[in-house]
């Protein structure tokens, strides 16, 4: 990487090109360095998938995973992320990784209107592949950030706390 | 909030431009510490650094910061990694919230950092939130910068002038002012190593998990037996700045941890605390919840934990 030229503040608004592989596939796109991951991953890729809601990091709507690990696509500028791998949630529905998870939600009502699903699942998924038996209070204090408005939590907590005993036990639901 | 955070930056809606998008600046990625100290420095310093971003990117996105140039610091290596320097654990200012809870040094040799961990934000937040941009921020309400007080850390600042190291106790000076300048930039943290005569304890009190504090305390005694030789402790959420309460600490330096002098600790919080005046939590209530806490965790400390 090259320093920094006087050129650098003249191109404010000017578009610049960044990589990533997005669910397996590798992408570039042009990005302002002012548009947030959410907004070029909705927007340039159409992967809505990722939903804006709060876009300020208290409601988890948004969340991705960015080299294996959950986070927030609007607390996150696209030219930052160039060079990652991102999963979204419809990566990880096309690989499978979080079919049994996405089962037991659907069988227990764990979504309404599904809006704060794709981060709620992207947490799960992360949580249970940190700990294999999480307690329901660990599994809620993982949810800490992620704001339902319709289910109440209960369905929610019960259907990961359910894929991680069927996990531990060695089968799949 | 996002109590604190929300309060804070929800008041967008009374802003004229409610739109939720950063205005437009550059960005630059920096290698080395010299290219970020130059790019801020020719950027007449309307330049602002990003770390992990979960405290300037909704800033921006809100228009409460508008930086011609943001400096991507992220991949500069000699920000980041953790080890052993003499007496000193040496935290680089990369080390994100998620490593405070994963490394083995920091819970073997700062394991007050990785007490308070847990604490801060929520799991995704603490995947990329650094320890560095926690304490160059320093949110009165945030647990680490707190921490540095109650450890006796020293913060290294390298600016255009050169390289220097800075007590925590001369860090933190008013509300989000800190001994930092224009330009400079938090390297590492430095913490004295935890030894095995030391004692430690931390907690919060919050309305929910992964919210800000309403009042949070940690803790690092040193003892004979159960004779108090030293003690360092400092509160968050109770004012501008992370605080210590040196009369508190007064009262139990040179004496043995026992009801009486927690009792005495307790009772000088009101000359160490002035909460300020709010209406989710009155002045009254807080240091109410500070005496509360400090009750707590000095019990804790008597059990030997
Ligand atoms: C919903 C939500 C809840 C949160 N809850 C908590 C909480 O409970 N407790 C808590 O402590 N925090 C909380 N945070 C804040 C979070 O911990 C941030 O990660 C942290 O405060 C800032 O770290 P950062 O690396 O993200 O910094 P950034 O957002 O990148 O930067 C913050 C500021 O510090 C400056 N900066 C960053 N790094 C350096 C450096 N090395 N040298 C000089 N200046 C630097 C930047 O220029 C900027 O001004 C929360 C955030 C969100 C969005
Ligand atoms: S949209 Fe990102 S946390 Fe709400
Ligand atoms: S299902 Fe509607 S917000 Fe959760």
């Amino acid at each position: 990487m090259s320093g920094f030229g006087e050129a650098h503040l003249e191109d404010a608004d000017e578009t610049v090109r960044v990589r990533f592989v997005v669910n397996d596939r590798k992408v570039a796109c042009e990005v302002a360095p002012r548009e947030t991951l959410v907004d070029c991953l909705r927007n340039e890729l159409e992967l809505t998938g990722t939903h804006a809601g709060c876009e300020m990091g208290a409601c988890g709507a948004c969340l991705v995973q960015i080299d294996g690990r959950a986070v927030h696509s609007c607390l996150m500028l696209a030219v930052q992320a160039d060079g990652a791998r991102i999963n979204t949630i419809e990566g990880l529905t096309e690989n499978g990784a979080i079919a049994d998870l996405q089962a037991e939600f659907h069988r227990r009502n764990a979504l309404q209107c599904g809006f704060c699903t794709p981060g709620m699942l992207i947490n799960a998924h992360e949580l249970l592949s940190q700990m294999a038996q999480p307690s329901r209070e660990q599994i809620r204090d993982a949810l800490s950030g992620n704001y339902c408005r319709c289910t109440g939590y209960e369905a929610i907590v019960d259907a990961i706390d359910t894929v991680a005993k069927a996990r531990s036990a060695g089968g799949t639901t | 909030m996002v109590t604190n955070l929300a309060s804070r930056l929800v008041s967008r809606w009374d802003l004229e431009e409610t739109a939720v998008k950063a205005k437009a600046f550059s960005y630059f990625r920096a290698a080395t510490i010299d290219q970020a100290l130059d790019a801020h420095a020719r950027a007449g310093d309307d330049a602002r650094f990003i770390a992990g971003g979960q405290s300037l990117v909704p800033a921006l996105s809100l228009r409460l910061q508008a930086p011609r140039l943001l400096i991507d610091i992220t991949h500069i290596g000699e920000l980041r990694g953790v080890g052993r320097e003499g007496g000193y654990l040496r935290i680089g200012a990369l080390t994100r919230h998620c490593e405070m809870l994963s490394e083995p040094l920091i819970a073997e040799f700062a394991p007050l950092l990785h007490a308070a961990a847990p604490f801060v934000a929520h799991p995704a937040i603490r995947n990329r939130g650094t320890f560095g941009g926690s304490v160059a921020l320093a949110d009165p309400a945030s647990e680490f910068p707190a921490m540095t007080l109650a450890l006796d850390a020293e913060i290294e600042i390298a600016g255009p002038s050169g390289c220097r190291r800075v007590k925590a106790d001369d860090f933190f000076i008013d509300l989000f002012e800190t001994a930092l300048q224009p330009g400079e930039l938090i390297t590492a943290v430095y913490v004295p190593l935890f030894k095995a005569d030391q004692r430690f304890a931390f907690d919060e009190l919050a309305r929910r998990r992964g919210d800000y504090a309403l009042v949070g305390c940690g803790m690092l005694g040193t003892f004979t037996g159960e004779h108090i030789d030293d003690i360092r402790i400092s509160f968050f959420s109770v004012g501008n700045t992370p605080t210590r309460v040196r009369g508190a600490e007064r009262a139990l330096i040179g004496a043995r941890l026992d009801a009486e002098r927690i009792a005495a600790a307790q009772g000088a919080l009101e000359g160490d605390l002035a909460p300020p005046e709010s209406d989710e939590v009155p002045p009254a209530m807080r240091l109410h919840l500070a005496r509360v806490l400090l009750g707590r965790l000095l019990g804790r400390l008597g059990e030997g934990a």
